[in-house]
């Protein structure tokens, strides 16, 4: 059985990280989770997000966080992906697959999906 | 919404961005019905508002002029005979002893009842998303309870471990997990 001390075990753990994190924000993948995204499935969409960024030992230069409704409900699942020095991409009609593909071309490779763009979406 | 546990995940959202401290979450079920209650500390509503948050052109939001939180969730709960019910306390009139109280009964063999769905997966998402508020989630079945509250969890964690470490995420929903295994818990 899992127990709270266990909890002790990832505190030792993660400590050692804790001083890599001091520069974060350099990368922030924001997903919304206001009841439009989240009856289009954005649950998974940033359940993705968050276990990749994870896996690819990414946490100390990208941040996943939640938002609310950013008014474009009809394009839900929604991320917008904010970056120093560069302009905002907001991704539309995220599934977890899509996710995973933006992690690994621009997240991890620095190149725009633009497919998956509300620009793309509307031109 | 196709699970009463997105529902959750939404409706409790409500609580933290009305600045609840602590929100909880609790599920009593029957073999016949589920009953939802989703209590929180938060800043509250005056009884207009209360009055005007079931209606689906009414929200406190600026972007969009429509919410459908609750009336999503009242829909749900009363395309199963079931109940729904909001009771709230304004910041403003009761400065000591305030916030939101929104309870929904479902039942469970009508036709039209959404199932539960994977509320691990919604405790462990409102977590990540708010790790600076707290969470008590009592899951109350005929077999026995799940529970969690991340107030125990931060004291095992100090202050310099946020909730949302994804390791911290990870381990909830497996703590949440094995408690339904030990229960026998089919949602």
């Amino acid at each position: 059985m899992k127990s709270l001390a266990e909890l002790q075990a990832i505190k030792a753990k993660m400590q050692n990280k804790v001083a890599l994190r001091e520069g974060s924000g350099e990368m922030r993948v924001v997903v919304g989770m206001a009841t439009c995204g989240i009856a289009a499935g954005a649950r998974p969409v940033l359940s993705t997000f968050v276990e990749e960024v994870a896996k690819a030992d990414l946490s100390s230069k990208v941040t996943v966080s939640q938002t609310g409704c950013i008014g474009i409900c009809q394009f839900e699942p929604v991320v917008e992906v904010y970056e120093a020095d560069k302009e905002k991409v907001t991704y539309v009609k995220m599934t977890p697959e899509k996710a995973k593909r933006v992690i690994e071309e621009h997240i991890k490779g620095g190149k725009v999906v633009a497919e998956y763009t509300f620009a793309s979406e509307n031109a | 919404m196709k699970e009463i546990s997105l529902n959750i995940l939404d409706i409790a959202k409500n609580s933290t961005k009305a600045g609840a401290t602590l929100t909880q979450i609790t599920i009593d079920e029957t073999e016949n019905t589920l009953t939802l209650i989703i209590e929180d500390n938060g800043c509250g509503m005056t009884e207009e508002q209360v009055k005007s948050v079931c209606d689906p052109f009414f929200t406190s939001r600026t972007t969009r002029k429509v919410g459908m939180g609750i009336p999503l969730l009242k829909l749900s709960a009363e395309q199963t005979e079931g109940s729904f019910e909001i009771v709230s306390k304004a910041q403003s009139e009761h400065p000591e002893d305030h916030g939101t109280k929104v309870t929904a009964v479902f039942n469970k063999n009508h036709i039209d009842y959404t199932p539960l769905g994977d509320v691990v997966f919604s405790v462990t998402t409102l977590i990540q998303g708010d790790p600076d508020k707290d969470f008590l989630y009592i899951h109350r079945t005929s077999n026995g309870e799940v529970t969690l509250d991340t107030r125990e969890l931060r004291r095992e964690l100090g202050e310099d471990i946020p909730l949302s470490t994804y390791e911290v995420i990870v381990w909830i929903g497996e703590y949440l997990k094995e408690q339904y295994e030990t229960i026998n818990y089919n949602s």
